[in-house]
């Protein structure tokens, strides 16, 4: 059992280190949604998908649709969906999210998850639940040999990029003047408003903000997994779990967690390849019985 | 009659027309409206744990199906050496109250979100084992389950008799959980939705009425689904799949969450509705989640909670004005309102 030849252990350890990427940046978009709306935000997955599919939209549908100039390459859709999927989030928050903040946060999850299934049931209609395919882009292909593994140049980008993100993410988070209103404002809006702080627009970009990492990562995903309308929706079952054990209340944590959980699902393919689709849910289980607040937790 | 409760004389005058429908197939197809009972009496389970314990959970589907599992691989195997059906149907249910048991004591270990949260991704797991476990079917599931004989008596393979063994059933569930929810021990489950951290200085042992209320509710799940598959006569891995244990939620929240007959109606109008838009696929979809957007922006008393609400206003406002319409309006009385913890 222990003599798996290294190729297919490092093979599947970039598997799991990409996902744990996909992990770590969706969850640091539900902690920070969740730190200043008190919401779990449902529809993560659904955005996620979105992005993903107006990429693909982007590169094979428009230029059926306008004309070969209107295609928009990778480059183009990593910058413009996460913008668009951003901006339809800030239209969610504006017209529906706001009115249910006096409520018990469960009704936001509700609305986040109709909204969900709205956005799922909108692209299997149109685009069904096969999925489609999108070729990373010229610059991007092919690979490296890393001498003890082969190294596709795409997934690598994934992994820089994505922890790019989380790092530029937290900075901006823990050490600037906006992140440290962000902060008060997870802490105690109400004072924070007493300041002068416009509290409802800081909402409104925050979810802007969270869902726009959720597009950033659909874009990134996209030449990776099977472009599918519940592509997200799975997804968002891990990663809940993921939020589940590093809890919701710091960035960091989220991405610790994001990263090692991605990894330790790599492990569980190369021996058990079966248990690898549970691992994570099997290790939230046991998390809770030993640390029931999670492993960063503060009960919020 | 005029001294029961409300909720009990509906059942009484409903039960009249419910008693006629193997006579009119041609109005409502006896299999049509058994499947709204299993459906109403699973919304009414789940009812138990949203509206009266303020628990929101993703796992049902993980009850409904294991219990639909279990009854259909003992009536399959088992049935024609004789084996009753009423065992099948109990162990569907035992089934599902240790699954509850076991979803339960890690899901109670949080709260609020995190706890609706852990039972999503647990519930995965039911459904990952109901994928890989061979007697399931998988892919496939079980079909051609025999319904058997009640009492070893009555052949519930005639629709009819299995029409009024689900209807007995229906009620039965629907007066036990209507007793449950108005004993002590639902009204401790109330002041525990309503203001927990008051509950917890009276001295009630908040986690394990939680677990109580959960595994009870996984008990009526398990009998829904263990009905449901001797209806139908067959289990599919959908059962066991995320997208039932939301239809059940989208049932209960259309109805009223809390209310003692929302959950039926919400369950009897996503039932006719998935009837007529089957074909129609992602558009279902859409429309439920365009419903589940209406409900919880617009009404979130549901059909029921909205109606019961409305007569409670014309009945203490004889001649209502505007002020007091309006006023009436703004006081929360949806059941989960009230349990947000202060922080």
């Amino acid at each position: 059992m222990f003599d798996i030849p290294m190729q297919s252990l490092m093979a599947q350890l970039l598997v799991g280190l990409i996902n744990g990427c996909f992990y770590a940046v969706l969850s640091m978009g539900l902690a920070i949604i969740f730190g200043l709306l008190n919401i779990i935000n449902f529809a993560h997955g659904a955005q996620f998908m979105v992005a993903a599919f107006l990429a693909w939209i982007g590169f094979t549908q428009l230029p059926l649709l306008l004309g070969p100039e209107f295609k928009l390459n990778f480059w183009v859709a990593l910058v413009l969906a996460p913008l668009i999927v951003g901006a339809l989030g800030v239209l969610l928050e504006k017209t529906l999210l706001k009115r249910l903040y006096h409520l018990d946060h469960l009704y936001g999850l509700l609305l986040t998850f109709g909204v969900a299934l709205v956005l799922e049931g909108i692209f299997r209609h149109f685009y069904g639940i096969s999925g489609a395919s999108y070729d990373p882009p010229a610059l991007l292909q092919g690979g490296i040999d890393l001498g003890f593994m082969f190294m596709p140049i795409y997934r690598g980008f994934v992994v820089i990029a994505s922890l790019l993100i989380c790092a530029v993410t937290w900075y901006l988070f823990e050490k600037t003047k906006l992140g440290a209103l962000l902060r008060a404002g997870t802490e105690n809006p109400k004072l924070l408003q007493a300041f002068g702080v416009n509290i409802p627009l800081m909402i409104t970009l925050t979810y802007g903000f969270g869902v726009a990492l959720a597009g950033l990562a659909g874009v990134l995903a996209a030449p990776i997994m099977q472009i599918t309308p519940l592509m997200g929706a799975n997804l968002l079952n891990i990663v809940f779990a993921v939020v589940v054990i590093g809890g919701l209340g710091s960035i960091m944590g989220a991405i610790l967690t994001g990263l090692a959980l991605g990894l330790l699902e790599g492990l569980t393919k190369v021996f058990y390849a079966e248990a690898s689709t549970v691992v994570v849910f099997v290790i939230m289980a046991i998390v809770l019985l030993a640390r029931p607040a999670g492993m960063f937790g503060k009960e919020k | 009659m005029g001294n029961l409760p409300a909720p009990i004389r509906v059942l009484l005058m409903l039960l009249v027309p419910a008693l006629l429908v193997p006579l009119f197939p041609e109005i409502a197809y006896p299999v049509f409206v058994m499947k709204v009972l299993c459906y109403a009496l699973f919304a009414l389970a789940f009812n138990l744990l949203i509206g009266f314990t303020g628990l929101v959970s993703f796992g049902h589907a993980a009850f409904f199906g294991w219990s639909g599992y279990t009854t259909g691989i003992l009536m399959i195997k088992l049935s024609g050496y004789g084996f009753p059906v009423e065992l099948a149907i109990l162990a569907g249910m035992l089934v599902a109250t240790a699954i509850g048991w076991l979803i339960g004591t890690l899901a109670i270990r949080r709260t609020g979100i995190y706890f609706s949260m852990i039972t999503l991704a647990l519930s995965q797991i039911a459904y990952f084992l109901a994928v890989q476990i061979k007697w399931t079917g998988g892919e496939d599931g079980m079909q051609g389950i025999p319904r058997g004989k009640l009492l070893g008596l009555i052949d519930l393979s005639v629709d009819n008799h299995m029409y009024y063994f689900t209807l007995a059933v229906f009620v039965a569930g629907f007066l036990a959980i209507h007793r449950i929810v108005h004993s002590p021990f639902g009204q401790s489950l109330k002041a525990l939705r309503d203001n927990a951290p008051r509950a917890v200085s009276l001295g009630y042992d908040t986690d394990r009425c939680k677990l109580y209320a959960f595994m009870l509710s996984a008990a009526f799940t398990g009998l829904a689904g263990s009905m449901k598959t001797l209806v139908l006569q067959l289990s599919a891995l959908n059962d066991v799949m995320l997208t039932t244990s939301t239809e059940t939620l989208l049932m209960t929240l259309l109805g009223g969450l809390g209310t003692s007959w929302g959950p039926v109606v919400g369950a009897a109008l996503v039932v006719s509705l998935q009837n007529y838009l089957a074909a129609l696929g992602g558009v279902v979809t859409i429309i439920t989640g365009l419903t589940f957007i209406v409900c919880v922006s617009f009404f979130r008393r549901g059909m029921v909670g909205e109606w019961e609400a409305w007569r409670r206003r014309r009945n203490s406002q004889p001649n209502p004005s505007g002020k007091a319409h309006n006023a009436s309006l703004k006081k929360p009385t949806t059941p989960l309102t009230a349990t947000r913890t202060p922080t």
